[in-house]
């Protein structure tokens, strides 16, 4: 649950406009991860575990050192292990820690047809209001990163919540604050931002990693979560982390322009039909029971 | 396969027969058996409450209207598909059990031509080589068989999302909306034809007949193979009458 000091910026499935919007301005918050420091220590997964309170599920163990396949409703954080050979004949052991990106124009929010199910905070947090979600599960087919996760039980989804408890209270996100290489940061979109290009300056400059790049992707206008990749070209090969996310137009155009205006046409049958009532009359059968006459007014 | 979906109709129209009846006035033709009926209105029980429950999650602008009468967004989706099958599987046996008069004819392609008329009331009659159904209906028909068919193969992926993958579900959602949409307005149409703009017409979902005069006017090959008579003849036999009797006499001659 937010807390009282967050904003709301954008609220799913809601008609109208949003309460308070604009009233407060407020820094847009980054997650940095550089994946060239991270350990794979899990840390992080612990760190979310403890803090959301989440019970601990049995896992899949497929001799590798990932913790589970992909994240699940009660295991937002996971550090996904990749062995990528290179041209050269080496391996090379990428680790990124997966978990909602927090876009700047969230998939899952633009799919959603429940009214405040899922809402974005003026700092850029996107939130699942679980009291309002209604397991339709339209979010999983809107994330192009594959976060949102159902609970058959519950009949509700869940996912990472950017510890929007914790930032409302002026704390970093809990596995920030576990992580000890500092491959994961806080703070600021801009702060952040200036890190990661500077690190991925140093990543090209003085690592040898000529293609060191910011993973922070423009087709959905940003992301609230940011990777400093060795690859910048090749995101997928960090366990499948999409060059070029895309929003389906189907949540898009068809859901915020098409729907309405085709329900109005589609409404449009009733007024067609009471007027025909109104100028042409029933259809009587025949004869009528009274004597009649037509008339042409 | 024809032959054992006739059977089986017989069998049905039969059985509900045995349990129920339909009151057949000297003036009257039944046009409805019992079975025709109990189909008729289990299909639009569950279609309403499918499109009630389906508008609701279709866009905003209806959530907070249509979902307080399931009882909230989740009982909204929960019901929504069960509402679906039950309509799917209603409509099966309709399907089946107006397969015959339901099938397109040259005579409802000459029907069609003149659907101008028909809108425009421009004909008091309608041509004497209109069967049980008309062009229209019969259109009506399979335009919801047709966007049924589409309802089950798109929802089917909606309903379990995990199996069918995120592109497949973005898909339906729109294929969806298409179906819901053909249905709605010809739903719009059909009540309309049903009730107000064909006097009698409702009578014979629930009662299960219509007046001769009904049927000559609106039917007239129905009306000629359902009792042998020419509905012309008799039409203007009726006028004849009418002719004769005293302007204020509204009730009592009834052909």
């Amino acid at each position: 649950m937010p807390s009282g000091t967050l904003q709301i910026r954008q609220i799913s499935g809601h008609s109208g406009s949003v309460p308070g919007a604009g009233v407060q301005r407020e820094d847009q918050i980054c997650k940095y991860i550089d994946v060239t420091t991270c350990i794979g220590c899990k840390a992080c997964e612990v760190a979310c575990v403890e803090w959301n309170d989440m019970p601990f599920q049995q896992t899949t163990f497929d001799n590798t050192y990932q913790t589970m396949p992909s994240t699940s409703w009660n295991f937002w954080n996971l550090i996904k292990f990749n062995e990528h050979p290179r041209e050269d004949g080496t391996l090379q052991w990428l680790m990124r820690k997966d978990q909602c990106m927090h876009c700047e124009d969230p998939g899952c929010l633009r799919a959603c047809p429940a009214d405040g199910a899922i809402v974005q905070y003026t700092n850029g947090i996107v939130d699942f209001q679980q009291e309002n979600c209604i397991g339709c599960q339209y979010c999983v087919a809107g994330c192009p990163f594959d976060i949102p996760k159902f609970n058959a039980l519950t009949k509700k989804v869940y996912k990472c919540t950017l510890c929007s408890d914790r930032v409302g209270q002026g704390l970093e996100p809990a596995c920030i604050k576990a992580c000890p290489t500092g491959c994961l940061k806080f703070g600021t979109k801009l702060d952040m931002k200036g890190l990661a290009e500077s690190r991925a300056r140093q990543l090209r400059e003085q690592s040898g990693f000529a293609n060191a790049g910011v993973y922070d992707p423009a087709s959905i206008g940003g992301t609230h979560v940011i990777y400093v990749l060795h690859d910048a070209t090749k995101p997928e090969l960090y366990g499948g982390l999409p060059s070029n996310p895309q929003i389906p137009a189907a949540f898009t155009l068809w859901k915020r322009f098409a729907k309405p205006i085709a329900l109005l046409l589609g409404l449009f049958a009733a007024p067609v039909a009471f007027f025909h009532y109104v100028m042409e009359g029933p259809r009587e059968p025949q004869p009528p029971d009274r004597p009649s006459r037509e008339v042409p007014r | 396969m024809r032959t054992a979906v006739e059977r089986f109709d017989e069998g049905a129209r039969a059985r509900f027969g045995a349990h129920a009846r339909t009151i057949v006035h000297e003036d009257e033709l039944l046009r409805h058996p019992v079975y025709t009926r109990v189909l008729h209105w289990s299909v639009a029980g569950f279609f309403i409450l499918a499109l009630l429950s389906g508008f609701a999650i279709y866009t905003p602008w209806l959530y907070r209207w249509l979902t307080p009468i399931f009882g909230g967004g989740p009982t909204t989706r929960l019901l929504h598909p069960w509402f679906s099958l039950g309509f799917v599987l209603c409509f099966v046996f309709q399907l089946l059990n107006w397969l015959q008069p339901m099938s397109w004819t040259g005579d409802d392609t000459r029907w069609m031509r003149r659907i101008r008329d028909y809108v425009a009331n421009a004909d008091r009659r309608e041509p004497d080589y209109v069967d049980f159904f008309n062009g229209g209906q019969k259109i009506y028909f399979w335009a919801i068989v047709g966007s049924a068919l589409l309802f089950l193969i798109s929802g089917v992926p909606m309903w379990f999302p995990t199996t069918f993958g995120r592109s497949m579900v973005s898909i339906a959602y729109v294929l969806h909306d298409i179906a819901a949409l053909v249905m709605l307005v010809g739903f719009v149409v059909h009540i309309y034809e049903g009730t107000a703009a064909v006097p009698g017409t409702f009578q014979s979902m629930t009662r299960g007949t219509v007046e001769k005069r009904w049927a000559w006017t609106h039917h007239p090959a129905w009306y000629q193979r359902a009792t042998g008579r020419d509905p012309r003849v008799d039409y203007e036999a009726a006028v004849q009458r009418h002719a004769g009797r005293p302007a204020t006499d509204d009730r009592s001659s009834r052909a």
